[in-house]
């Protein structure tokens, strides 16, 4: 998001609270039309246009899956459903129509013919209809996730993407020699689509509160958290989407002080710390340990800066919206732990794992006929979900590598706690010696995070393990 | 809540007449040069062995900026000088700054290698050509109290209508001002080149890309401390042009022989006058000859032979009538020597200046 994305997502969002009659239907119109604002001009034609129109269908079509069961009288749309479908097709022609503006504000490069665009709702929107005359079952629910995790295996994997791209390049005429990974940079759509596999799953378990089109769309695309979350739960969505409590005027200070927290993060502390940040070039060229350690520090608040300043932004401009979204960061360089660390790092991507892998996962270990010990439960558990966790940020071994990293952390932190419980007691009794064990854990839990910052940081195993010997002074 | 509200309502009406206050106040005052003297250069990290110039800051750890105290408080001639060094000063264009060339490659570079501790040559080289930016540059290092003063010229920095021509000069129009008043330059003190701010340009947020450049030139100076790299070199670049246009004249005048006035002879004065009691040193340096097609017209892209044939002679003359050591180079280097201009020399041409130069020194304190 650039400082002018922001200024106009900051105006949407204190109408939005600002007239809270038409606060539902001002956030879903403004979230569909922002996938389009916010996403990136891509070099494959069109393709900047279909991406964000296929992130609206996906959502309708998710929508369509996992909504309601027809009311008594048979019906399985109502007046608002209709309504929000046909917002969607407002808002999917207007961003096409803009092709035939002297200059687009809405998309990042000019859309397709009107009538392509027209194809492409009609398609989406039949679709959404069909599934939800179909009233799926578990299979068909089941195959959704799959098609989603399918879809974001493809833009994770470098190769497979490029792949894509030349596929896409080809069917616009383009030349696919020139194809990169690059190509397919898909806005949000890592969030989107956890969204997504949450409301299929909580479906499937029948978790999931009933709604209308028009409230799901607005979750799934909400403007304020689309591009970098968090990922919020339907349910906690919904209560603020239908509150009829908001005032802006109990919000706008409480959000303004977020929404400039998150400036003052993303754009001084983290945009300079960028400057100096470890990465893949000056890792080679630094001369000494001292100097390597800097750049893996700059690098570590940078990223926490960069990210947390979203974060901050997305939750100051969602307040004002009158939407709670979920903490995502609470101090976690200041953790004592790793498990706390992990409390308190990407809050809502941790608990999305935790509750749709990590806790299955246990539990069938668990139950499993072989007797298999916790230990080893809980060591499969945490280094599975963690190199999961590592491969949502691209399928590489160095991001594999920091998942393990932290898998292996969490287990042994996991184990020491049992160790310590025998003893930890009398520590707690006394305060001097308890306060410099959480100041020594402290330091040795922000230095595991930061090392293991190597691995994300950096491109290659090779480069990272090169990097892992200069920073204690072993030359690589 | 309603404490609350009222709590930062009142911090934003403070916040607003601070900021308005603060704008103001930059608008009144010119803090810049002040703020550009803050340096972690020379303290925390060590100073930077040529002036801050960069055309892609985030693989050159290094940038362009226009606050020309802070570009000097970035370089590491303004370290508290070692007791007894003989302070040598080079002022002149890319080439002696080194482009293409890491910071140890560059002439001053070399010469302190070569002079085994004996010199203390410190590269005040800039980018672009234009004598009267070698002028300003030189007014700043006479500041650092030289013993001698090398300066490096070539015909390309000479011609009248050039010597505005370099952004430093146009975003320091003041200092420019000054010069020209001061010296008597035929420079245009109104030359719509020189670039006036306005009261706005001025304010807090009218400045504020100046300020960010500030700090960026602090941040860099991690980078280039951890690395010793101030500009990156491509594996790649196309070699000086050997094969020449025909044209035969030089910004509009054809030969055989400059006009009086043509040349920036002004501004070489300017720099013997600004130099003071400091022995002042020309050298032409050397430039890049062709044995392509037309060659017997033109030396190189830069010059054809009439006029830079005619610079020479005018050159020495001038500082015969002045009497300024000249040290004509011009062609002492091999034209494999040369990396990517007619001027850029390549590390081992930038060694052979070196040789010579030094050479020349030993020679001249002998002779004391």
């Amino acid at each position: 998001m650039t400082f002018t994305n922001i200024i106009v997502l900051a105006v949407v969002s204190l109408a939005a609270g600002a007239v809270p009659r038409a606060r539902r239907w001002i956030l879903c119109a403004a979230s569909l039309l922002a996938v389009y604002f916010l996403q990136p001009a891509l070099p494959v034609r069109y393709l900047d246009f279909w991406l964000p129109t296929a992130s609206i269908g996906i959502a309708a079509a998710v929508w369509a899956l996992t909504a309601a069961k027809p009311d008594p009288a048979g019906r399985r749309f109502s007046a608002e459903d209709g309504k929000a479908a046909l917002l969607l097709a407002l808002v999917v022609l207007a961003a096409a129509a803009t092709r035939y503006l002297d200059a687009s504000f809405l998309t990042p490069s000019r859309p397709p013919d009107i009538g392509w665009a027209g194809l492409g709702l009609a398609v989406s929107l039949g679709a959404a209809f069909l599934l939800r005359r179909a009233s799926p079952g578990r299979r068909i629910l089941g195959a959704a996730i799959l098609v989603i995790l399918a879809l974001l295996v493809v833009l994770k994997t470098d190769e497979l993407a490029r792949t894509a791209a030349a596929l896409l390049r080809r069917g616009s005429g383009q030349d696919p020699a020139l194809a990169a990974a690059a190509d397919i940079r898909w806005l949000g759509f890592s969030y989107i689509a956890f969204r997504l596999i949450h409301a299929l799953r909580d479906r499937m378990t029948g978790r999931l509160p009933d709604c209308t089109l028009s409230e799901f769309l607005t979750y799934a695309v909400f403007f304020p958290a689309v591009t970098a979350g968090p990922i919020d739960r339907v349910e906690r969505f919904l209560k603020d989407l239908r509150s009829d409590s908001v005032r802006l005027s109990d919000s706008f200070f409480p959000g303004g002080e977020r929404v400039v927290a998150g400036i003052f993060k993303k754009f001084v502390l983290a945009d300079g710390l960028a400057i100096i940040a470890l990465n893949a070039a000056n890792a080679a060229q630094a001369t000494g340990a001292a100097w390597m350690w800097l750049l893996l520090y700059a690098y570590a608040f940078r990223i926490y800066f960069d990210f947390s300043g979203y974060t901050d932004i997305a939750l100051g401009l969602g307040r004002w919206a009158g939407i709670s979204l979920p903490e995502n960061f609470r101090r976690p360089y200041l953790q004592p732990n790793l498990t706390a660390f992990w409390n308190s790092w990407h809050i809502t991507l941790a608990q999305w794992f935790r509750s749709y892998f990590f806790n299955p996962l246990t539990r069938a270990l668990r139950s499993s006929p072989r007797n298999i010990s916790m230990g080893a439960i809980i060591l499969i558990g945490q280094l599975a979900t963690m190199g999961l966790i590592g491969l949502w940020h691209g399928v590489s071994w160095n991001f594999l590598i920091w998942g393990l990293w932290h898998g292996a952390g969490l287990f042994i932190h996991n184990r020491w706690s049992e160790w310590s419980r025998t003893w930890m007691p009398r520590l707690e009794r006394r305060p001097a010696w308890k306060k410099a064990y959480t100041a020594a854990s402290t330091l040795a839990t922000f230095q595991f995070v930061v090392l293991g910052w190597v691995w994300f940081a950096l491109p290659n195993v090779g480069a990272s393990a090169q990097v892992f010997l200069r920073l204690f002074g072993i030359p690589g | 809540m309603a404490d609350r509200n009222r709590f930062f309502r009142n911090v934003l009406i403070k916040a607003a007449i601070l900021f308005l206050a603060v704008n103001a106040v930059f608008a009144a005052v010119d803090f810049l040069p002040a703020l550009g003297r803050i340096s972690i250069y020379n303290r925390l990290i060590p100073g930077r062995m040529r002036l801050p110039y960069g055309e892609h800051p985030e693989s050159d750890y290094n940038l362009s900026l226009f606050n020309l105290e802070a570009m000097f408080a970035a370089h590491e001639v303004a370290a508290r000088p070692e007791p007894g060094g003989f302070r040598v000063v080079l002022v002149g264009d890319s080439s002696t700054w080194g482009f293409l060339l890491r910071p140890e490659e560059t002439l001053a570079a070399r010469i302190n290698v070569e002079s085994n501790g004996a010199l203390r040559v410190y590269n005040l080289g800039y980018p672009t050509m234009s004598a009267t930016k070698d002028l300003l540059m030189l007014k700043y290092a006479m500041r650092y109290e030289p013993d001698l003063v090398i300066w490096l010229l070539t015909l390309e920095s000479l011609p009248q209508g050039k010597q505005l021509a370099s952004p430093i000069l146009q975003h320091n129009a003041g200092e420019v001002r000054s010069l020209i008043a001061r010296y008597g330059l035929a420079s245009d003190p109104e030359d719509p080149r020189l670039l006036e701010p306005t009261v706005w340009d001025r304010t807090l947020v009218g400045e504020r890309r100046e300020l960010a450049d500030l700090i960026r030139l602090q941040m860099y100076g991690f980078l280039w401390a951890a690395t010793g790299v101030d500009h990156s070199i491509p594996a790649e670049f196309d070699p000086p042009q050997r094969d020449l246009d025909a044209k035969t004249d030089f910004y509009g005048r054809e030969g055989p022989a400059f006009a009086e006035g043509d040349l920036a002879f002004d501004v070489l004065a300017a720099g013997r006058e600004l130099a003071g009691g400091v022995p002042l040193w020309i050298v032409n340096e050397p430039v890049y000859v062709s044995d392509g097609a037309n060659s017997d017209i033109r030396y190189n892209f830069f010059y054809p032979r009439w006029a830079y044939d005619d610079y020479r002679s005018l050159l020495a003359g001038w500082c015969s009538r002045n009497q300024i050591r000249l040290f004509d180079y011009w062609d002492l280097i091999p034209p494999e020597e040369f990396s990517n201009s007619a001027i850029h020399r390549t590390p081992v041409g930038e060694a052979m200046l070196a040789d010579r130069l030094l050479a020349a020194f030993i020679k001249e304190k002998d002779e004391r």
